[in-house]
């Protein structure tokens, strides 16, 4: 991956920072110009919490190839409450034991490693929330 | 007074056994096991590296620092010997993932095992002369070690992130000092995946010499005496070591057994004196004074005198406890599987 | 608006088809719309096509079809919309005609994909997903609806046994499809044994690679009487958009898109979901089936999965569904998916659809429900035989 697209969306990926509709107060992740609920284009900049709950998750066997390695793992929607939901890798469980409906907690993992010599990609996964 | 503002560490779910590396390579197991003092050790998943381990140390940090504003953050140093780049630092992605850019200073440092305790060394020292109002000291490893060598079976992955400043300390800085002279016990050449080590000869003249050296001078610096010390934390390259340096200086298993986490955590490097001193915190009480040394190879040892202050026990747990991590929710890996986690399989690509 | 009849239709054997490049697939089934259709000369073209660009380094679809065609200076363009992008050739092919612009215009589709390796082609077709914030942490497509359908059978209680039965239905139509990829039965058993792609879903869950195209002539209803062709008219066009990415929407056990677009069309043909005899919808995974027969209205939710193991969406059923095999079969190459569902329900309505798979009722309104990505985008048209 290009350096400036893993640059631009670091404040995203790193610290989950999202717009919430001045408005109407729906949340938006990432930032948008425009609010898809009501349509104002005032936003004011929060982060989003770091918990959450499954709402379904699947486990990829047949992985694209910058995952081939850590197939199986499993992918998941989180709610985090306020309506906003996200999708992430759902790391440090047995793939056997995910439940839907189970309490998540964000951590910040390395997400693409570009073979050798690329620029790393790191994000949010969800762990098990076990504390 | 200078000091700890807010201390947290970070540890990953995996393990593996002594027995199951042993099994690969043919060694005796039980022998190793006594011989290092050691049972299993810490194991990064692929998504883990040196970077990912600083954020959630230093995010805990946070939690325990009560309010301090990233943005205040005046310096952030890594210290590792498994930053993720060659060449681009380790602390740029720590301190964007925590909100501190873009007004603050940054270094990488490494120094083998002590990387971590320079980075707390360095960051006392520019909030003590005024430079800035809070620093984050990271001591972080995912370090290798060679297939089938000794260090295989201790070399672990782990962080510990440190807040040092003026205000609201945790545990006040009472004296520094640092003992260092060239001795290549352990290295690593450039383009070397793995490191190489002198055998017996990391020992005597290197661990204990220039741990000891720390320890006394310390000691003499600050007129204190073993008892006067509540603990002490040394750097544990497996559980032998801490123990034997320990009782050479004349301090009991009780004052060391708080931050001495290797014989089921292994080594975590850069990452080890300071984990321990965590951990320590995480039970001392106000009033305590803990004596913590590190050690890198190459070689040169940091000390410091600590003084737990009040306000440890508002704020220990506002963040996870060091031995939870440690101890609970594990998920024990074979052989194989540690080797494709630390990347030992060599594929076309 | 004029009215607007369908009076040619050509498409090639899917498949992998190693000895035809991507101007080959099209003008094979361009040319055999043309003589199907009698026309002498096209007013213009529009081709669907996901992704040329990535899947064999070629853009300006337009310009190169039109010239291997043989159709000098035609006006001719090329339209995406991921897996819908066959659907949005028909509609805009279908608008140009209605409102007057062209009289006599080729709807086609297109997508050749495997001139490039499996990695490259899963690389290829992620882009029908959110880049950023899906395909980025590691979600493939099965992976996408593989959530859609945890969820469906977290709230409904739809079963393995369900999905199994979509992919039983449709190869057993697709075997009488000699233009299929896969023209074979399979059992269920086969289906719940195949290797797992993303849980739930098997391989045999999932639509495959392929390589195919499709074309369709349209045309006033004056000048289909005049070329002597039964008069298939498009009676109804609907067309809407979604939430790309699936955790921007708010229940994904139902698409949204496609209801809407429906609901367009039904209302553009005066007609409900109970007119209509029988449909060709985007069966890309099993799942897909299920939820779509519910998000057009077909069962309420929750209910469409026992349907199909009932037998209801079955030849001889009481509304057949994917009577051409459907994506599963048929096989799914993405830009000429669409385009291919209007070809089978033209056949339908004329009577000449091959082999056993011919409804034996008489259908007189047939309709296709074409969609992108994980439902991003939908085209619902609607069609009737006079």
């Amino acid at each position: 991956m290009f350096p400036s697209r893993i640059w631009r969306e670091s404040k995203h990926r790193y610290r989950l920072e999202a717009g919430k509709c001045k408005k109407c107060g729906k949340i938006v992740f990432p930032y948008r110009l425009i609010c898809p609920e009501c349509g104002d284009r005032e936003f004011e900049k929060i982060i989003l919490p770091d918990t959450g709950k499954l709402m379904s998750y699947t486990v990829i066997r047949v992985a694209p190839s910058q995952f081939t390695d850590q197939a199986p793992y499993a992918v998941g929607i989180a709610d985090l409450g306020d309506g906003v939901k996200l999708l992430a890798q759902i790391a440090d469980c047995d793939v056997e034991k995910i439940k839907v409906g189970m309490d998540v907690r964000i951590e910040f993992r390395r997400i693409q490693t570009d073979a050798h010599h690329g620029v790393l990609s790191y994000g949010y996964k969800f762990v098990p929330k076990w504390y | 007074m200078v000091g700890i503002v807010g201390y947290g560490a970070h540890i990953p779910r995996h393990r593996i056994k002594v027995e199951e590396i042993a099994k690969v390579w043919g060694a005796d197991a039980p022998s190793y096991k006594k011989g290092l003092m050691l049972r299993e050790k810490s194991v990064p998943p692929p998504d883990c590296d040196t970077v990912t381990l600083s954020v959630e140390a230093a995010k805990n940090a946070l939690r325990r620092a009560g309010g301090v504003n990233p943005a205040e953050i005046g310096a952030v140093y890594i210290g590792s010997e498994s930053h993720p780049y060659a060449v681009k630092p380790s602390g740029t992605i720590v301190a964007e993932a925590l909100g501190a850019t873009p007004h603050i200073h940054c270094a990488d440092y490494e120094f083998a095992c002590k990387a971590g305790s320079e980075a707390m060394f360095v960051c006392l020292g520019l909030v003590k002369s005024g430079y800035i109002k809070y620093g984050l000291a990271v001591g972080g490893d995912t370090s290798q070690g060679a297939p089938g060598d000794a260090l295989e079976y201790s070399a672990a992955a782990g962080a510990a992130a440190f807040i040092m400043g003026t205000e609201n300390l945790i545990a006040e800085i009472v004296e520094t000092h640092s003992f260092m002279t060239d001795t290549p016990d352990f290295w690593r050449r450039e383009h070397e995946f793995y490191p190489q080590h002198g055998g017996r000869f990391t020992g005597e003249p290197a661990y204990f010499a220039h741990t000891t050296g720390a320890a006394k001078a310390i000691m003499e610096k600050t007129g204190l005496k073993p008892k006067d010390f509540k603990y002490a934390v040394f750097h544990q390259p497996n559980g032998k070591f801490p123990m034997r340096v320990g009782k050479m200086l004349g301090f009991t298993k009780e004052q060391i057994e708080p931050g001495w986490l290797s014989p089921t955590l292994g080594n975590t490097y850069s990452g080890a004196s300071p984990i321990g001193l965590t951990s320590t915190l995480d039970i001392a009480k106000p009033g305590d004074k803990i004596l913590m040394v590190s050690y890198g190879s190459g070689a040169g040892s940091d000390a410091f005198v600590w003084k737990v202050t009040e306000r440890i026990e508002e704020v220990r747990d506002k963040a996870v406890r060091t031995r939870k991590l440690l101890d609970e929710n594990l998920t024990y890996v074979d052989y194989g599987t540690y080797a494709k986690f630390r990347r030992k399989i060599l594929k076309n690509n | 608006m004029r009215d607007v009849a369908v009076v040619g239709v050509g498409i090639n054997k899917f498949g992998e088809l190693w000895n035809h490049s991507l101007r080959d697939l099209y003008v094979e089934a361009a040319l055999a719309a043309i003589d199907n259709a009698g026309v002498d000369h096209l007013d213009s073209m529009t081709i669907g096509c996901m992704t040329s660009g990535l899947f064999v380094g070629q853009e300006h679809l337009g310009s190169l079809l039109a010239d291997y065609l043989g159709q000098k200076n035609l006006a001719a363009s090329r339209v995406e919309s991921a897996c819908a992008s066959g659907g949005l050739a028909f509609r805009n092919a279908y608008i140009e005609v209605a409102s007057g612009m062209s009289d006599i215009v080729m709807a086609g589709g297109v997508e050749k994909m495997t001139d490039i390796s499996g990695d490259g082609a899963t690389y290829a077709l992620a882009a029908a997903a959110d880049q950023e914030y899906e395909v980025f942490h590691g979600a493939t497509f099965p992976g996408l609806y593989a959530l859609m359908a945890v969820a469906h059978m977290e709230k409904y209680g739809t079963t393995r046994e369900m999905l199994s039965a979509v992919a039983v239905k449709n190869h057993h139509n697709g075997a009488m499809n000699p233009y299929a990829q896969y023209p074979f039965e399979v059992t269920r058993e086969t289906v719940e044994s195949s290797v797992m792609v993303a849980s739930p879903l098997r391989i045999l869950d999932c639509s495959p690679i392929t390589d195919g195209a499709a074309a369709v002539i349209l045309t006033t209803v004056d000048i289909a009487k005049k070329l002597g062709k039964p008069i298939i008219k498009v009676i109804g066009s609907g067309h809407a958009t979604d939430a790309i990415a699936l955790h921007s929407r708010d229940d994904i056990t139902t698409l949204n898109a496609t209801t809407e677009a429906a609901a367009q069309a039904f209302k553009m043909a005066g007609k409900t979901i109970k007119d209509v005899d029988f449909a060709e919808v985007h069966d890309c995974f099993t799942i897909a089936e299920i939820v779509v027969m519910e998000s057009l209205g077909l069962y309420p939710p929750g209910k469409a999965g026992e349907a199909v193991v009932k037998g209801e969406t079955a030849l001889e059923g009481s509304f057949p569904i994917n009577t051409s095999g459907g994506l599963k079969s048929k096989g799914h190459p993405v830009g000429a998916t669409g385009v291919a569902q209007i070809v089978e329900l033209v056949k339908q309505l004329r009577g000449e659809a091959e082999n056993g798979r011919q409804l034996t009722n008489s259908p007189k309104i047939g309709m296709a429900q074409n969609m992108g990505g994980s439902g991003g985008s939908t085209l619902v048209h609607i069609l009737e035989v006079a």
